[in-house]
């Protein structure tokens, strides 16, 4: 096989996508965003609760897509859980650069590790908006003015 | 019959993609050249080129007789009765959002109706939308039935005394079907209603004759045809012509202008608004002229027959469900694989050097009507083979290795 596409679809990928972390409604979520790619017409929710000292307590996203968007939605969560809102971003910056192939923001080592599963991506200029909908879904639903109300 | 397709006049066809053979299964987004097309533009702008009408000099009428003789290439084409019935316009959208413009806004007020269909291009949904949110307009939506095809008796529970216009394409760019429209435009007809047809997809196809569908309109696009971008005709009835008010304002289309005066020049000029594609119109003409000297008739069978051959192949897995399967309906395969995403997929084929287009296709309102989010589609034309079949057939068991 090709070796930019193994590297696009290495096992972490396809494991992300067959079995995603963290998918499914959240309840009493202060945050939530949509977002739809309107090449493919795939959708994905971004749910977070961010408590009172701004970190990310607890993230679900759902929806359907491509293998690509389904595991980034997937690392997305699992990499950004617990963090602060601040270094959620920062993760995003990195994320950014590295699957559109820039050098990416400074980021730890650990984080960098994590996430050059997805550098693949970079060789596929036209499936770069596959892996970028989730975190631009997040990164909306956190900026989205007032948080969601929470019962 | 035997047709064998022309691959030399293609130069774009020899080109290796990702070091594979290229099979571009993707003529029904958008048609390659072939080079008789590309050489009859490019001695025209090196040997004629200048604007079209009004200039006295040589150069202009050159270039004027070649751009109505284009306008008289696509009449022929469609067999309209009359050469002032093609309006030249920049594509298929354009001659679609024309008639929602000029013909229809003026005449539909609130609650009136538009009766179309859930398989159309979302340039056949769109105009009729503006429509909606303008004027208050209704849209009636006729449903499309499992196997992709439409029962036209619908249009006749659909239509009533509030309908203003029958939308519907010749031909899914999707599933393929081909539409009854002789029977849907005698139906429409029959309450007195007009019918434009979306042919973006039915004229590469089908041979159209819009004086025996007796249609009102009929939008076709070059660049499905084999032609160049940027250029396309709408057909519409003279006597439609002469009511409807201009489309866009500019030279060409008018008559005289005053400072508190304007009028306007007859049709077709009238929507023909500022400077046309001209070296286009020449290509496009020539483009409709190559398929007829290959013979419409032969290109519909190899088509069908390609199609066939792939559609058999697929067969054998039981993992992809084909979206489409009207009787009699055109070169169009769209399927969905399970377990893989149409990105993820067609991805994969582009590696093998499949081209294939993956998506809603501009047809959501179809998805929606499937429970899709997207399909894979392979669509032939005249120079698909079986070969480009069997790569397909590769990709797809490669993609499956890949992905499940």
């Amino acid at each position: 096989m090709d070796e930019s596409l193994r590297e696009l679809y290495q096992e972490v990928i396809l494991d992300h996508s067959r079995h995603p972390r963290h998918f499914g409604p959240l309840e009493h979520a202060t945050h939530n965003g949509e977002g739809h790619n309107p090449l493919c017409g795939d959708r994905v929710k971004v749910h977070l609760i961010v408590d009172a000292e701004n970190h990310i307590a607890d993230i679900r996203f759902e929806g359907r897509g491509c293998a690509i968007s389904q595991a980034s939605a997937s690392l997305m969560t699992d990499m950004v859980m617990g963090r602060t809102v601040a270094e959620a971003d920062t993760l995003m910056g990195g994320f950014l650069d590295l699957v559109k192939g820039e050098e990416a923001a400074h980021l730890p080592e650990d984080d960098m590790d994590r996430l050059n599963v997805m550098a693949g991506v970079s060789a596929f200029p036209m499936r770069v908006k596959c892996a970028t909908l989730a975190w631009h879904t997040m990164k909306s639903a956190l900026e989205a003015g007032e948080p969601a109300k929470s019962e | 019959m035997s047709f064998t397709p022309p691959l030399h006049d293609f130069p774009i066809l020899s080109r290796p993609i990702n070091g594979k053979k290229l099979a571009y299964l993707d003529s029904a987004a958008s048609a390659q050249k072939p080079k008789q097309v590309l050489e009859a533009m490019t001695n025209f702008a090196s040997s004629s080129y200048s604007n079209v009408h009004r200039g006295v000099h040589k150069l202009a009428a050159e270039s004027t007789e070649a751009y109505e003789k284009a306008r008289g290439t696509v009449a022929k084409f469609l067999n309209a009765k009359h050469m002032d019935e093609i309006i030249l316009t920049h594509g298929g959208t354009e001659g679609l959002n024309l008639v929602s413009y000029s013909y229809l806004a003026p005449r539909i007020s609130a609650g009136d109706e538009i009766v179309l269909t859930k398989m159309e291009h979302h340039s056949n949904i769109v105009p009729w939308h503006f429509l909606r949110e303008r004027q208050g307009a209704k849209l009636k939506w006729v449903d499309v039935r499992e196997d992709g095809s439409i029962n036209a008796a619908a249009f006749g529970a659909a239509i009533t005394p509030k309908t203003k216009l029958v939308a519907v394409t010749h031909m899914s760019n999707v599933l393929g079907t081909i539409n009854p429209i002789k029977d849907i435009v005698a139906i429409a007809h029959a309450k007195g209603v007009p019918v434009v047809v979306d042919g973006c997809q039915g004229a590469v196809h089908e041979i159209v004759d819009v004086q025996d569908l007796d249609v009102d309109f009929y939008a076709i696009a070059s660049h499905k045809l084999y032609g160049p971008t940027g250029i396309g005709a709408l057909y519409a009835k003279r006597a439609h012509l002469k009511s409807m008010r201009p489309f866009n304002g500019g030279g060409e289309m008018i008559a005289e202008v005053t400072e508190d005066h304007v009028s306007y020049a007859e049709p077709p000029a009238r929507f023909e608004a500022g400077t046309p594609p001209i070296i286009e119109a020449v290509g496009f003409a020539a483009a409709l002229d190559y398929l007829t000297g290959l013979g419409r008739a032969a290109i519909k069978e190899h088509e069908n027959a390609v199609y066939a051959y792939a559609r058999d192949a697929v067969r054998q897995f039981n993992w992809l469900r084909v979206i489409g399967e009207a009787e009699g309906k055109g070169a169009i395969l769209s399927f969905e694989a399970e377990g893989m995403h149409a990105h993820d997929l067609a991805t994969i084929l582009d590696h093998e050097g499949v081209a294939c287009r993956a998506g809603h296709h501009c047809a959501q309102v179809l998805m929606d009507r499937f429970g899709l989010a997207s399909t894979t589609r392979a669509s032939f034309g005249l120079y698909s083979t079986r070969d480009d079949v069997d790569s397909l057939i590769a990709g797809l068991e490669k993609a499956r290795k890949i992905l499940t």
